[in-house]
């Protein structure tokens, strides 16, 4: 039975994609069967990050009207084993998601995945609701940055009231919060929430916290997982936050500034 | 030590604090709708339009809030009337 994480936000641009693409990518290197769906009808970008989006030929609502199987839509991902990616429709509207079509397709894909990582859009609309609804785990992606953490705490809500778990009074979707685009420099300064900061205001466990980094546009420019980026500060936390995903105790590593130089130091240059 | 930070500390350090303190507001404030049947808005802006038929008040004057105990949950409705 395939456990399913939502990749969720409320706001945009905070790196919802880029973590599911490289947290499905990470599950994948560590030999487990998973598939990353794009629940962002409309505007599909998953298969951008990717790399595969001249492989795309059917997709997700295609597989729901019937128009293609599941087998025919998923794309197997070249560089690594185990992984594979459901792209969003480009053209349908987001109604085209209903409970019963996303239910049958994660009903099938349950037989044969280990993890199904559900990539959701930004908002609070139909497709945002879709992907979080059948949720087992939320990774709730946020930014050291009030917008960005007032919505975290919006989609908190919605995850306690509007999932399936929450509807039947099962056990609670379980929450992790990921901190992104975070800078120890400007934390040190007082100029940014500290980690420390978001996690008292949101108070939901801490999987894991990626440096801002250049890697990670590189790594999209290219078509590549930022995950698979070894020498990327950004590739090991992400690491890190899927290692904690299965359970394991990973120490945090990159909150703390680098120590500078003595010039960079009396000028304050940054 | 930073020279230049040393004098940048001061009104830098408020901006992260600042930003805490709001956001705790604005959550706090969220999290007690988030209980809040769906209706809840919607009846509020009714009774407002209802009361606006007698007496003259404003959106703000008017606070509906809805506690849940054990066994029963109590609306609370607050009206300030004008002297």
């Amino acid at each position: 039975m395939a456990k399913i994480i939502v990749v969720t936000s409320g706001k945009g641009g905070v790196g919802k994609t880029t973590t599911s693409a490289a947290i499905g990518t990470g599950l994948a290197l560590r030999g487990h069967k998973t598939a990353i769906l794009d629940f962002d009808v409309g505007l599909r970008n998953l298969d951008l990050v990717m790399g595969c989006e001249r492989r795309v030929v059917y997709d997700f609502v295609n597989v729901i009207n019937g128009e293609a199987s599941l087998k025919q839509a998923l794309i197997k991902d070249k560089r690594t084993e185990n992984l594979f990616i459901l792209p969003a429709s480009q053209t349908r509207d987001k109604e085209a998601l209903t409970v019963e079509g996303v239910g049958k397709i994660l009903d099938e894909l349950a037989n044969d995945f280990d993890f199904i990582v559900c990539d959701s859009p930004a908002g609070i609309e139909k497709g945002a609701l879709m992907a979080l609804y059948f949720a087992d785990e939320a990774v709730v992606v946020t930014n050291p940055e009030v917008s960005s953490v007032r919505d975290s705490d919006r989609i908190l809500g919605i995850l306690h009231s509007k999932s399936q778990r929450a509807e039947q009074g099962r056990e609670p979707v379980r929450e992790h919060l990921l901190l992104t685009r975070y800078d120890p420099q400007r934390v040190n300064i007082g100029e940014m929430l500290s980690v420390a900061d978001v996690e008292d205001i949101l108070a939901i466990p801490l999987l894991g916290v990626i440096p801002e980094s250049e890697a990670v546009l590189k790594a999209s420019n290219q078509g590549q997982p930022v995950i698979l980026d070894g020498q990327a500060k950004a590739g090991q936390a992400y690491m890190d936050a899927v290692a904690r995903l299965l359970g394991e105790k990973v120490e945090h590593r990159f909150l703390e500034a680098k120590k500078k130089g003595f010039f960079s130091r009396v000028m304050g240059v940054r | 030590m930073r020279l230049l930070d040393y004098f940048r500390k001061d009104t830098s350090q408020q901006s992260a604090s600042m930003a805490k303190e709001r956001l705790q507001i604005v959550v706090a404030h969220q999290r007690t709708s988030r209980n809040q049947p769906d209706f809840l808005p919607e009846m509020q802006r009714e009774i407002i339009r209802v009361i606006q038929k007698y007496v003259k008040i404003e959106q703000d004057q008017v606070s509906v809030q809805l506690d849940s105990n054990d066994a029963c949950s109590v609306l609370e409705l607050n009206v300030t009337l004008p002297q």
